[in-house]
């Protein structure tokens, strides 16, 4: 197929590689200004007080200070799901909530005025467990929430959305069941994306009205619907992103410090820079979500999934932008896997003192699969059946359906992924080092090695909407109008290769623009792996309408009765039945252009699938756990940009990945609330040195999409991986390890060598 | 004696910049990153944890990778500074192999950490001109790449040296 393309599934350099070898590259941080003030946060250092009195004068009188906001001086803007964070408030709910932001002509001065500002609080008992919170007479975060349980309605999926799994007769797929498993398991070591350029914004708000916000994120018009909601439809908001510095979907929740430079700049009319510090962004921005079933399951002795019922408990931290759409989400994800008849899921959305989660690569369903997988597991070495039939087996076929995130249901009309799993197992060699249940695959003294499997599917492949134009100029060239980011995927390089292979142009002759909503339209944006159907196949609508408004151009010149009898290349028309009659497109557009117009509208009948291999060591005398190897296998549909999709893959490591299983964790202080590892140092991250053997296994089955049967799987590769290394590493050592990630001092615990209660140093 | 004036050569450009405070001086607590970005405008050398822990910042004095974000920029007088915009060729706009290898391999996803890895892979290469590859593992294990692009990266040095040679 690739071979009777011209780019598509082809290695074609990124249109921004100069750039970004060179240094030339503008982020967020690097962009010139003039008159441009600096903006900073002071933070509360009590994860649940009152501000009793808060003194600004002395800050005030620094040199150099341009203004300062407080809780009683701020716009009243607010937030969430349900609205009710506002930008400053008189309670903080964790350690690190803003107190009041300052606006100076220098970032220096800005610190200096934070260390001037004199706060006194009334310090609150606090709570940090999703559990406690729950409890009667914890205490209470909000005075509109009850229990500190938050709605469950995704009040922007629309008028409904899905806020359990209650389907068919559990009891009875129960008594069916050969095997029943049950327990508590979580996935609540709340790891953190990073990515590596901090959130930030310049936000030049200009009387009474006009708002113009330079942003490091991954969407455009989205952020802008979200600002003017924020401040008011009478606001006129431009938002303007370009290249972003990585966000694993985290930018998607920077309101909060795009407001903070807004509120400055409205005070001082000037343009106001906010950037977080990598403290700020560990310890204040987006953590993954913390979550934890008590669950039981149903299995026969086939491998059928019989009954799966349970609590699922979400902690969002001091407040939800999105949890509910990702409950929504990973219930949807949860039934793509499972295909039981019989469910009864019922989720919880729970407020603690501590920074939020929200947005992360895997989306909801990460979260469910990371907790649902190991339940799973028990059932199936009751069974001695092998996870990977088991998985293969239960992931979605053609004839199944399931309740997508607007609790609708949706009748699959995707492939059978089991050809592609086969062919990673084979690649694996699965079926070698498969040795049972806690059965290690091979021990060399200490070290012993053991094998998992994981996986995940996603039907956002093709959510949301998205519009593009296509613009032929006069010259030939071709101009590309989309409110895109480039934040890592390559998506805007994308767009310029399906471009040019609709219209048979050289890609050099092909251009997007900015992402600015003054001048892209609708688009969603960069989600849930939407991008290979959504955004690009809007270019390739709008593409196509371009050539065919350039053949009614074309068609009477060539004597033509209709444009079907028209074809073209290199800018060059011609009449298919005598390729001799041709006319370019120069004499076409002679003084003038012409202007395509595409749209995509959701469409959630198709899912993706990751599975994931990995084989891990674990020193049995140190506790130590390496990954020695990934396979991660899928099926593309037709690949768009090989080297692109390599890159997406090989990140299923990073972004509180894979690695969230294995060392990365956020570890909150139950006695003060504060995040003891926000910084890069105490935080873990992977580093060249230990870089473990990655195999991606691509097939290439035509998808039901767009015209190049493209599907996107970039978002979902960090999801089948961490519980694929909870069940390595157990039967590494012939243990049952469930906690996130496998430490050490856990491996240790488990094979009875400590007794880990020694965590926390000195007590 | 006191001295009031910093020699830096930055790219081949000798930049005196005049100890104090103020626009275009030299602050005693301004970091070398800092003055790289903020007073001479060379962007292109990244900051990410501003704490000496991610090697965005890397840049070469006297042909050996240093973290900028730890450096006091007065503590650098005299001293010979290469950053990101200074591998190209100046007057043909060629690039250095390892740029170019970086663009033929895609070793990046959203490239915050790019101009960093360039950098420090430079530092080996001038120290080491055919390395292993576990010697180019080791010398980019103190930069943080967070999209996962380390397996392009290795490619992309190793196919560099390889023209190299």
């Amino acid at each position: 197929m690739a071979d009777n393309y011209r780019y598509i599934g082809k290695v074609v350099p990124r249109s921004d590689g100069r750039d970004i070898v060179t240094g030339g590259t503008l982020f967020l941080n690097d962009l010139p200004f003039r008159n441009l003030l600096y903006g900073k946060v002071l933070r509360s250092p009590h994860p649940h007080a009152v501000i009793k009195s808060i003194d600004t004068k002395k800050a005030e009188q620094l040199k150099g200070v341009r203004a300062i906001i407080t809780y009683e001086n701020v716009p009243d803007w607010k937030f969430g799901n349900p609205p009710i964070v506002h930008l400053l408030d008189r309670k903080v709910r964790y350690v690190g909530a803003a107190v009041a932001i300052v606006a100076a002509e220098t970032e220096s001065i800005c610190q200096q005025a934070l260390r001037l500002i004199e706060v006194e609080y009334e310090v609150l008992p606090a709570v940090f467990d999703e559990y406690e919170a729950m409890q009667p007479g914890a205490p209470q975060l909000y005075d509109q929430l009850t229990g500190n349980l938050l709605p469950l309605m995704a009040v922007n999926l629309g008028p409904t959305s899905a806020t359990e799994i209650v389907t068919g007769d559990v009891e009875a797929g129960f008594a069916e069941a050969d095997a029943v498993a049950e327990g508590s398991f979580g996935y609540d070591n709340i790891p953190n994306p990073i990515p590596m350029e901090p959130p930030g914004a310049v936000v030049h708000w200009e009387e009474p009205n006009r708002v113009t916000v330079w942003v490091s994120h991954q969407k455009v018009w989205l952020n802008k619907r979200i600002l003017t909601i924020i401040f008011g439809e009478e606001v006129k908001v431009r938002v303007i992103v370009g290249p972003c510095g990585g966000s694993f979907g985290s930018k998607t929740m920077s309101w909060q410090v795009q407001c903070y430079a807004a509120a400055l700049s409205k005070a001082t009319g000037q343009p106001v820079k906010l950037c977080y510090s990598k403290e700020e962004q560990l310890a204040c921005f987006v953590l993954r979500p913390a979550t934890r079933i008590n669950g039981k399951v149903g299995m026969k002795k086939d491998g059928t999934v019989t009954a799966v019922a349970g609590s699922w408990i979400l902690g969002t931290g001091y407040y939800s932008m999105t949890m509910q759409t990702q409950l929504a989400v990973g219930c949807g994800e949860a039934m793509i896997a499972i295909r039981s008849k019989n469910w009864n899921l019922k989720p919880a959305i729970v407020c603690t003192n501590r920074n939020s989660s929200g947005i992360v690569r895997g989306f909801g369903g990460q979260e469910l699969k990371c907790a649902l997988i190991p339940l799973l597991s028990l059932a199936m070495e009751k069974l001695n059946l092998d996870p990977f039939e088991v998985l293969k087996k239960n992931f979605i076929k053609p004839g199944d359906g399931y309740y997508w995130r607007d609790a609708q249901w949706y009748n699959y009309r995707g492939i059978d992924y089991s050809p592609a799993m086969d062919q990673g197992a084979k690649v694996f060699g699965w079926k070698d080092k498969w040795k049972g249940w806690l059965k290690p695959t091979a021990v060399k003294g200490t070290k012993s090695i053991g094998v998992g499997v994981g996986i995940h599917g996603n039907a956002d492949v093709g959510e949301d909407v998205g519009e593009a134009y296509v613009r032929i100029d006069n010259d030939g060239r071709i101009v590309i109008i989309q409110g895109l980011a480039e934040h890592g995927t390559g998506q805007r390089n994308n767009t310029l290769k399906v471009a040019a292979e609709v219209l048979q142009v050289p890609i050099e002759n092909v251009s997007i623009t900015p992402g600015d909503s003054l001048i892209t339209p609708v688009e969603w944006g960069p989600a849930g792996s939407r991008g290979t159907y959504g955004i690009l196949g809007a270019v390739i609508a709008a593409a196509e309408d371009a050539k065919k408004k350039l053949f009614e151009l074309a068609a009477p010149m060539l004597g033509a009765n209709n444009p079907e009898e028209l074809d073209t290349a290199d800018s060059v028309i011609w009449l298919k039945s005598n390729p001799q009659k041709s006319v370019t497109w120069k004499e076409v557009l002679h003084l003038r252009s012409v202007l395509g117009h595409g749209r995509f509208d959701a469409d959630y009948t198709l899912a993706n699938c990751m599975m994931s291999f990995v084989e891990v060591q674990v020193d049995t005398e140190t506790g130590k756990l390496d990954v020695l190897r990934v396979v991660n296998t899928t099926d593309a549909g037709q690949i768009i940009d090989p080297q692109g999709l390599e890159g997406q893959l090989n990140g299923c490591l990073g972004s509180a990945g894979i690695d969230s299983a294995v060392f990365e964790e956020t570890i909150l202080d139950p006695s003060s609330g504060r995040i003891l590892n926000a910084n890069l140092i105490d935080y873990k991250w992977r580093t060249t040195a230990e870089l473990p053997e990655i195999e991606n296994v691509v097939m290439e089955t035509p998808m039901g999409t767009h015209r190049f049967k493209a599907i996107g799987v970039g978002e979902i590769s960090t999801s089948p991986g961490p519980s694929a290394v909870l069940m390595a590493a157990s039967n590494a050592i012939g243990q049952w390890l469930h906690e996130y990630p496998v430490t050490p001092e856990r491996v240790l615990k488990a094979l009875g060598k400590t007794t880990g209660e020694n965590r926390g140093g000195a007590r | 004696m006191r001295k009031h004036q910093i020699n830096l050569t930055v790219n081949s450009q000798v930049y005196q910049l005049e100890v104090g405070t103020g626009q275009g001086r030299v602050n005693p607590s301004d970091t070398l990153s800092f003055t790289l970005r903020e007073t001479l405008g060379l962007t292109g050398t990244k900051l990410s944890c501003d704490g000496g822990a991610c090697g965005g910042c890397t840049v070469l004095m006297d042909g050996e990778a240093v973290l900028s974000c730890m450096l006091l920029t007065i503590e650098c007088d005299g001293k010979i500074i290469t950053t990101i915009e200074g591998l190209k060729d100046a007057k043909t706009g060629e690039l250095d192999p390892l740029q170019q290898s970086f663009i033929d391999h895609t070793a990046f996803q959203c490239g915050y950490c790019t101009p960093g890895m360039i950098m420090s892979a430079k530092a080996l290469l001038n120290e080491n001109p055919a390395p292993t590859e576990a010697e180019v593992k080791k010398a980019l294990s103190g930069n943080f790449c967070r999209c996962i692009s380390h397996y392009q990266v290795v490619r992309a040095v190793m196919d560099a040296t390889g023209k190299g040679r």
